[in-house]
C-alpha cells in the first residue's frame, strides 16, 4: 500500500515548521519560498491550511512536460522532478491545475513534493499532528482526484 | 491494425504511446521528417543557452525507448493522402497503407513577406538543424536582430542575451507578446528587456535584409541595422499544405470534429495542425501550444483505438514565458469576456502586473507579469468553473488569493 500525505487543517497553528523543514531538507536553507509545501492564512477566519502536491493519478505536470523531466517514482507513488533534466520551462507550473508546482528563483528550475522518498519532513516537524503520512486511501484527497477525472481527457477517466 | 501516426512532435508521440497501451499488439509506425530522435521544439531556447545537451530536447531519454515500445519509426516526409484508399504518400514516392491515420504534422514558421529571408544567415528557430546554425553564428559580441517578439521571439530573446549577443528586437505590434498580453503588461515586458539593456524596436516593420558580410537589416524609419545573423521569429502555421489535394478538409488547420477526428472517418488531427475544440468559447481554433498538443495526441489516440468513446472537451489556451527572469502568465479568455468584470493591479516599479477576468462568480481568464506562486490553480479555477460566490469580492480586493479561492471554493477545507 502507497502512503500518502493526510491534512487536517483543523490543527494548524500556523506556526510554519513544515515549510522550514521541507526547504531545509531539499535546498538545505530554511527559506519558506522554497518549500514544497505552503501554509495559506485565512486571516479574517483565523484559519491555516497547509496544503502541497498530492501526486494525483493524472500527473498534469507529468503529461505536460516537454522534456520528460517528470517521472513517478515506483516506491513511493510520488512524481518526482529530475533536476538535470529539467530545462525551467515552467509548463508544467500551469498545467498543474492544483497550484502545487512552483519553481526555484534561485535556478529556474521547477520544484515540487517528493514525499521526501517516503520520510515526508513536514510530517516529522509538524508540533500539532496536522500532516500525517498514510494509506494513500485514507487521505480524503479521493475527492481532488474525482474532480480531476471530470475535467480530464484521459483514457483512464472515460473507463 | 495498422496504426500510422505521421509527426513526431509531443502530439504523435503521446498518441503512439496511448496507441500501445490500449492496443498492445498494434502495428504502429511514427513518421517524423527530421532525422533526429522525436525531440521537443520548446526546448531549443534552453539547448542555445547551453543548459542542455541536444540529447536534453529529446521527448524520451530512455535508449531504445521506441523499440522496447514496439514503435516502428520511420525518416520521411507526407507528400500526400489518397483517403478513400487509406493510403499515406511519401516524398520518395512510395506510399503505406493504413487502417487509421493520424495527422500531427504540426506547425511551420511564417516567412515574413520582405527581400532576403533566404539570405544566408537569416534563420528561423524552429529545428535543430536551426539551433545548430544560430549557435554557430550568435557567438559573444556578434550582432543579431531578432524579427518577432512574440512568444517564440521572448524565448529565443533570453537565450540570445546568455550567449552573449548584441541584440535587437523589432516588433511590428505596439509592444511584446500582444497575443499573450494586453498593452500595459506588454509594455512592461518591453521595460524589463530595455532595462536589462537589450534594445526593442515596437511599432517598426523590417522592410528588407541585405546581402553582405555582415548582414543589413532595413528598418521602415529608414534606419539600417547590421547583422551577423538575422533570427525570424513572425509566427507558425499549420502544416497542411500536403493536405491540397486531398478530401480532408481545412481551415486555419486541419478541421475536426469533437474526437478530434476528420473529414475522413478513418484520419484524425492533433497538435499544431489540428484546429480542435478551445475549452473557453467552444470554438474550434488552433491553439499551437503544448499541452493541447499531448492532451490532443491522447484523445484522438483512443478515439482511434476506440471508435470514438472519449471526446475532447477542449483545451484552455495557456502560456507561461520566462523572458531574462520575468515570468509571464495567460489563461483562457484574458482578454476579458462580454458582460464579464474583472480586476487588475499594476506595479510598474517592480514588473508586477495580475489580471483576473470574470464572468459572473467564475474566474474565466487571467494574465500576469511576476506573480508566479501557485499560478497553475487559476487553470483549476477556470477549468472546473469553480463558482467563487463571496470570494470574488476577496479577489477583487486582492487578486493575489487565489489559491486561498481555491481552497475554500474547490477544496473546501477553509
Amino acid at each position: 500500500m502507497q502512503k500518502a500525505l493526510l491534512i487536517d487543517p483543523d490543527k494548524c497553528t500556523g506556526c510554519l515548521q513544515c515549510e522550514l523543514a521541507c526547504s531545509y531538507e531539499h535546498e538545505g536553507v530554511f527559506n519558506p519560498s522554497k518549500s514544497r509545501i505552503r501554509v495559506f492564512t485565512f486571516h479574517q477566519e483565523g484559519r491555516f491550511v497547509p496544503y502541497t502536491c498530492t501526486q494525483c493519478a493524472e500527473a498534469w505536470c507529468q503529461q505536460a512536460c516537454p522534456v520528460d523531466a517528470i517521472t513517478l517514482n515506483s516506491e513511493t507513488g510520488a512524481k518526482d522532478v529530475n533536476d538535470s533534466a529539467c530545462v525551467g520551462c515552467k509548463v508544467c507550473t500551469i498545467a498543474c491545475p492544483f497550484g502545487t508546482v512552483n519553481y526555484n528563483h534561485s535556478t529556474g528550475k521547477v520544484i515540487k513534493c517528493d514525499l521526501c522518498g517516503g520520510d515526508p519532513k513536514c510530517v516529522s516537524a509538524c508540533p500539532t499532528q496536522v500532516i500525517v503520512y498514510v494509506d494513500a486511501d485514507q487521505t480524503g484527497y479521493e475527492k481532488m482526484r474525482q474532480w480531476a477525472k471530470q475535467t480530464d481527457n484521459s483514457p483512464a477517466a472515460s473507463a | 491494425m495498422q496504426y500510422i501516426v505521421a509527426g513526431a512532435g509531443p502530439a504523435g508521440v503521446v498518441a503512439c504511446e496511448t496507441i500501445r497501451k490500449l492496443s498492445p499488439d498494434a502495428s504502429i509506425t511514427l513518421i517524423g521528417a527530421e532525422p533526429e530522435p522525436p525531440y521537443s521544439r520548446m526546448a531549443i531556447p534552453y539547448l542555445l543557452s547551453e543548459i542542455i545537451a541536444e540529447q536534453g530536447t529529446y521527448l524520451r531519454k530512455t535508449d531504445g525507448y521506441y523499440e522496447q515500445m514496439n514503435i516502428n519509426r520511420l525518416q520521411q516526409r507526407i507528400s500526400g493522402i489518397d483517403a478513400s484508399a487509406s493510403q499515406l504518400k511519401l516524398d520518395n514516392s512510395e506510399s503505406l497503407d493504413f487502417d487509421r491515420l493520424l495527422l500531427a504534422t504540426g506547425a511551420i514558421p511564417i516567412n515574413p513577406p520582405i527581400p532576403g529571408v533566404d539570405l544566408e544567415g537569416v534563420r528561423h528557430c524552429w529545428t535543430l538543424e536551426d539551433a545548430r546554425e544560430i549557435a554557430a553564428r550568435a557567438k559573444s559580441g556578434s550582432s543579431v536582430v531578432l524579427m518577432g517578439a512574440g512568444f517564440i521571439g521572448c524565448i529565443i530573446l533570453e537565450s540570445l542575451v546568455k550567449r552573449g549577443v548584441n541584440l535587437t528586437v523589432v516588433e511590428r505590434g505596439d509592444r511584446m507578446v500582444p497575443r499573450m498580453m494586453d498593452d500595459t503588461a506588454g509594455n512592461i515586458l518591453k521595460q524589463w528587456c530595455v532595462d536589462k539593456g537589450v534594445r526593442v524596436l515596437t511599432s517598426h516593420s523590417i522592410t528588407a535584409i541585405e546581402a553582405g558580410e555582415p548582414l543589413s537589416v532595413v528598418l521602415d524609419s529608414g534606419e539600417s541595422l547590421s547583422a551577423d545573423l538575422v533570427i525570424l521569429a513572425t509566427g507558425v502555421h499549420s502544416n497542411i499544405d500536403y493536405l491540397q489535394d486531398s478530401s480532408i478538409e481545412t481551415d486555419q488547420g486541419i478541421l475536426v470534429n469533437g474526437y478530434l477526428q476528420t473529414t475522413h472517418p478513418a484520419v484524425y488531427a492533433a497538435g499544431d495542425v489540428a484546429q480542435g475544440r478551445d475549452f473557453s468559447t467552444g470554438e474550434f481554433t488552433v491553439q499551437a501550444i503544448q499541452p493541447t498538443a499531448v492532451e490532443h495526441g491522447r484523445v484522438a489516440a483512443t478515439n482511434m483505438v476506440q471508435d470514438n468513446t472519449l471526446e475532447h472537451q477542449g483545451s484552455l489556451n495557456m502560456n507561461v514565458l520566462d523572458t531574462l527572469g520575468l515570468i509571464s502568465t495567460s489563461f483562457g479568455q484574458w482578454m476579458g469576456v462580454a458582460g464579464g468584470d474583472s480586476v487588475c493591479i499594476v506595479d510598474r516599479e517592480r514588473y508586477k502586473y495580475l489580471n483576473l477576468q470574470f464572468k459572473d462568480d467564475v474566474l474565466v481568464g487571467i494574465s500576469s507579469l511576476g506573480h508566479t506562486e501557485n499560478i497553475g490553480v487559476a487553470r483549476g479555477l477556470i477549468r472546473g468553473k469553480v463558482s467563487l460566490g463571496q470570494w470574488k469580492v476577496h479577489l477583487q480586493k486582492n487578486p493575489e488569493r487565489l489559491m486561498e479561492a481555491w481552497l475554500a471554493c474547490s477544496v473546501g477545507v477553509a
